[in-house]
């Protein structure tokens, strides 16, 4: 009798572990250096010193003629080539293909980092089980090669590796 | 998605190389270039002739005839880029080796290998090398470092591929300004670049004028161990008939073993 309720409840919380528990564990939350809103009429309207990240830019960056340390979410490993000219110019790609809708957001989100690869999440994509039709959610190696295998190329590992 | 695989076939390239041994003294520059070029870390103190890295190496081969007749000449190694039959690709459990479809160049991905160094044994020009420790740079050096090639770790193979890096950025200049083709002087490894003799002539040997497929069917042009069959794409130039002779020797095999193993 015992047992019945024991294998359900078991399986229940493997699923919360491995659905919940350990993307929350993986990730580490980091916030970026200031806020910054996209929508850019927002920004060159607001006047000069009124806002906290307008002061910050000018007082720690721009003063003493630092870059910003920004978290970028796209970021790829060191070993992985990419160049925006071959898709944008040639290819003809709109922004919004990998990077979502980030050119009209109002607030950068949340940096998330993978404690174990120190890569963002956005190379994962948000979805745990990598599922997702969203075009910009994930950028790993099998979607590059899928879209340059539809596009009819076929690459050597050195187009993308250096 | 037939019309796009048309509309997008590249054209197809075939680097080689042609170096003239009649030119080359051996300054070892190339070498140095090399290193700089590719992340290559300092020599380990620990460090040898086998287990140290030089992607291209420097050989003397002397004729072993008495004075007056005695010639010696250098001949720098690197990966021969074979075309047919890759011994390293073929060998490789892990697919960390493959050439380039466009461009005939034997890449390799590091982080893909798993260090059983198979590669080195089969590879019969000795060019590939293992990183027996990890890189370590001087505070200064770490700054000079090249953006456009990943430093390699322990445990990992590695061997020349043309300077690729020079290729990726040859190939984002041409992709900026909506061109699908490089402008050749854009793309020329670092080894051909620093000789001070000139007597590296790189290019794409499909390409009947350029000077390095003219050079490669020069009737003084060699390869290194031809009757393997591996058809490498880095071809040697002498004028002497004793380099001709030195470059087809090693012990005695039939030819049959020499093409089947
Ligand atoms: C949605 C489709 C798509 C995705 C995703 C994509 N690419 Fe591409 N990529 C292309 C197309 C199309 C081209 C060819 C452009 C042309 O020549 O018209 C290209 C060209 C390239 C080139 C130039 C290759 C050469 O030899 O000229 C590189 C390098 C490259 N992509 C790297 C990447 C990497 C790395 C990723 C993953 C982070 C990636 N691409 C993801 C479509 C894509
Ligand atoms: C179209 C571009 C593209 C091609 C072609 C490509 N890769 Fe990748 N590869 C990537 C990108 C982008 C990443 C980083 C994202 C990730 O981890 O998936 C990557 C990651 C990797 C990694 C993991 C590296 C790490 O640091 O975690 C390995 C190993 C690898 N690739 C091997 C290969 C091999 C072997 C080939 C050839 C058979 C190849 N790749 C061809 C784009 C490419």
């Amino acid at each position: 009798m015992k047992s019945k309720i024991i294998v359900p409840s078991g399986i229940l919380f493997g699923l919360f572990l491995g659905w919940y528990a350990f993307p929350f564990a993986l990730y580490k939350n980091n916030e970026q250096p200031m806020q910054f809103s996209h929508q850019c009429a927002e920004c060159h309207a607001a006047p000069l010193g009124e806002s906290e990240s307008e002061k910050l830019l000018v007082e720690t960056y721009i003063t003493p003629n630092k870059e910003i340390p920004w978290l970028v979410y796209s970021r790829q490993p060191d070993n992985a080539f990419f160049s925006h000219a071959p898709h944008v110019t040639l290819g003809e790609m709109k922004c919004e293909n990998c990077h979502g809708g980030h050119g009209t957001s109002e607030a950068l989100r949340t940096y998330q980092e993978n404690r174990i690869s120190g890569y963002s999440r956005d190379i994962w994509g948000a979805s745990i089980s990598g599922i997702s039709s969203n075009t910009w959610e994930g950028m790993k190696m099998d979607r590059c090669v899928r879209c340059h295998g539809d596009n009819g190329r076929r690459d050597g590992c050195v187009a993308c590796h250096k | 998605m037939e019309t796009t695989t048309e509309n997008k076939s590249l054209k197809k390239y075939k680097y080689g190389m042609v170096i003239d041994l009649d030119k080359c003294n051996g300054c070892g520059v190339c070498s140095i270039a090399c290193a700089v070029e590719n992340n290559v870390p300092p020599a380990q103190a620990k460090a040898n002739k086998r287990n140290g890295i030089s992607l291209l190496n420097m050989h003397t081969v002397s004729n072993n005839e008495q004075f007056p007749k005695n010639e010696s000449a250098f001949i720098p190694i690197f990966c021969q880029q074979c075309e047919q039959e890759t011994p390293c690709m073929t060998v490789c459990p892990q697919n960390a080796v493959d050439i380039d479809p466009t461009t005939g160049i034997v890449g390799q991905v590091p982080q893909r290998c798993l260090g059983c160094r198979y590669c080195m044994t089969a590879c019969p020009y000795h060019a590939r090398y293992f990183n027996w420790w990890d890189p370590e740079w001087t505070e200064g050096m770490k700054q000079q470092l090249n953006p456009d090639v990943a430093p390699r770790m322990r445990g990992v193979v590695e061997k020349c591929n043309f300077c690729h890096g020079r290729l990726h950025a040859a190939k984002q200049k041409a992709a900026a300004n909506g061109s699908r083709e490089i402008d050749t002087a854009d793309y020329i490894p670092a080894c051909v670049e620093s000789c001070p003799n000139k007597a590296i002539t790189f290019g794409d040997l499909n390409d009947e004028p350029t000077e390095a497929a003219q050079l490669s069917k020069n009737k003084d042009t060699f390869r290194f161990l031809s009757r393997l069959g591996t058809e490498p794409k880095v071809y040697y130039h002498s004028e002497k008939k004793w380099v001709h002779e030195m470059a087809e020797k090693s012990l005695t095999r039939s030819l049959q073993e020499e093409i089947h193993g």
